[in-house]
């Protein structure tokens, strides 16, 4: 029974179809221009942050998950005790997200209709820290803890044997909240996934308020005043974050080797893949003529190519599309701004090369321990 | 106080000269203390007693090892993987040269595989799948003088660095 159904949701699951379909809803739920726009309206979009969409977003996920429960390897997978946050992660991004929205639509039709947004109450009403926030804040502190306390006790932390450095377990999984990062380290080595990249967030979302000049929409949710920055950053949020967790909990089995959710989790999966680097391709493949003995000459190509990347396509977009924002900002601000978006969409680039030609290293320079 | 009196040290108990001085003697002593406890927290990151086997050690002979099988017996205690070709012995080390995680050893598909990012490595410890970037290390292998073979984790051997082709990473039988 359902059999068809569950053949075709392991099959939409694989990451390479599952994030590429992400990827193309995104701009529709959250539209950045007015193209997308004018289809978000024409397929009825809008509608999933009303009332009745909110409440049939939570009905379609809750009967997914109801449904994976009674299956005998979905099931499994969900009813364990560690993958409990991953479920009140997928209810709480997707509360919040619908939340903001919702308000957000709101406030744009009252702006539209030449009214105040909602959390305007006019410069004479006012709420105190003390007692009213202090309240608030004591009563939540108190309600978590509680909450803390009884999922601890009806759900112990399981206790396992002695740690043995010469033995992984199988699958061997990260926290829950590092499972994004243990996804990227599949697709870079360890110092770019596990340095580079997090630092990369860290101080790009501490460059926020540096980054973001515009002052419409500060104190209130509006979508229409900050359509863009909404965009990138739900992408950046729910394609390269929370889907990466949500694959690295649910789809990856023994091995690291992906797994639909209703697949058994089988030892014996063999994928055949052989990851080739990019000095491979060109020196060995295409031009037959072997590696150059010398790292430099050998990944010359992957060095101009990433060059190209990072130092071209700023320039390129500076004096085309962009010309108003490097106006508005100024160099520096621009290029950090341009940096850190080609930075962002280079994990996505890196996951397709790796899908599509089975790419390594686009850089490997296994002397110097450097590959990218 | 005007200036001219604190300039010529008429009017405070303690001359400028001699106030330089010992703020130069405090400045060093406090530096000194300052560098002792820092030396001293340093030294306490680092254990007295090391609890490790010996990084050297007997395997058996090598008649006991199967022609084209992977040794898993000196995973567990050594972290060591023994593998025998037709031409001969080799010791393969079972640290993932990715991130550390110890790979298994699939009979059926003949590669380690990694269970934490998906690393492959052929049975001659060669990379060919997932992120590791370099292929798995070996160590030092030699014959004792009572023909048992002697494995050095000490001294390890690097493909990439073209070590691989040294006498002592792989044993001739």
């Amino acid at each position: 029974m359902f059999d068809w159904l569950k053949e075709i949701i392991n099959l939409l699951s694989t990451p390479s179809i599952s994030f590429t379909l992400l990827a193309v809803i995104i701009p529709f739920v959250f539209p950045p221009t007015d193209w997308f726009e004018k289809w978000h309206r024409r397929l009825g979009l809008h509608h999933l942050w009303s009332i009745r969409g909110g409440w049939g977003l939570f009905g379609l996920i809750t009967a997914f998950l109801v449904f994976g429960f009674f299956d005998e390897n979905f099931g499994k997978i969900l009813s364990k005790p560690d993958n409990v946050p991953i479920m009140m992660l997928i209810y709480f991004v997707f509360f919040f997200v619908w939340l903001s929205m919702h308000s957000a639509y709101a406030n744009d039709a009252r702006l539209a209709r030449g009214e105040k947004v909602e959390e305007d109450y006019g410069p004479d009403e006012k709420v105190l820290v003390w007692p009213d926030l202090v309240y608030i804040e004591l009563t939540a502190l108190v309600l978590m803890t509680v909450f803390l306390i009884i999922w601890s006790v009806g759900l112990p932390a399981p206790l396992e044997e002695p740690a043995n450095p010469s033995l992984s377990p199988n699958p061997a999984k990260a926290p829950w909240y590092f499972l994004g990062l243990q996804e990227m380290l599949v697709y870079f080595d360890p110092w770019l996934a596990g340095v580079i990249f997090p630092t990369f967030i860290i101080v790009g979302l501490m460059a926020l308020p540096y980054i973001d000049d515009n002052p419409k929409a500060s104190g209130y949710y509006s979508f229409a005043n900050r359509r863009v920055s909404i965009f990138i950053f739900m992408f950046g949020f729910l394609a390269l974050w929370i889907f990466l967790i949500v694959v690295g909990t649910f789809f990856r089995g023994p091995n690291w080797n992906f797994f639909g959710p209703f697949e058994e989790w089988s030892i014996a999966k063999v994928v055949p893949l052989t990851n080739v680097n990019l000095s491979e391709y060109v020196w060995v493949k295409l031009l037959r003529i072997g590696l150059p003995s010398h790292w430099l000459v050998r990944e010359s190509v992957g060095i101009i190519m990433l060059l190209l990347y990072f130092g071209v396509i700023p320039v390129v977009l500076a004096r085309g599309k962009l010309r108003g924002l490097v106006e508005r900002l100024g160099p520096t601000s621009y290029a950090l701004i341009i940096f850190l978006a080609l930075a962002m969409v280079f994990l996505p680039i890196k996951m397709y090369l790796r899908w599509t030609i089975n790419l390594k290293y686009i850089i490997a320079i296994p002397e110097a321990f450097f590959n990218i | 106080m005007n200036i001219e009196q604190e300039e010529s040290g008429a009017a405070s108990p303690i001359k400028r000269r001699r106030f330089f001085s010992w703020l130069t003697i405090g400045w060093i002593s406090f530096s000194a203390a300052a560098g002792g406890f820092l030396t001293m927290i340093i030294r306490f990151l680092f254990p007295n007693v090391l609890f490790e086997p010996p990084q050297s050690f007997k395997v058996g002979f090598p008649g006991d090892f199967q022609i084209n099988e992977v040794d898993e017996r000196f995973k567990q205690s050594q972290a060591v993987w023994i593998v025998r070709t037709n031409d001969g012995i080799y010791a393969l080390s079972t640290v993932c040269t990715h991130l550390g995680c110890t790979p298994n050893w699939l009979i059926t598909d003949s590669k380690f595989k990694c269970p934490c990012h998906g690393s492959g490595f052929r049975k001659s410890g060669i990379n060919f799948e997932g992120p590791a970037p370099r292929p798995l290390e070996r160590y030092k292998i030699t014959l004792a003088e009572d023909g048992q073979i002697i494995i050095d984790k000490s001294v390890k051997f690097q493909y990439e660095k073209g070590q691989w082709d040294s006498p002592e990473a792989f044993l001739t039988v």
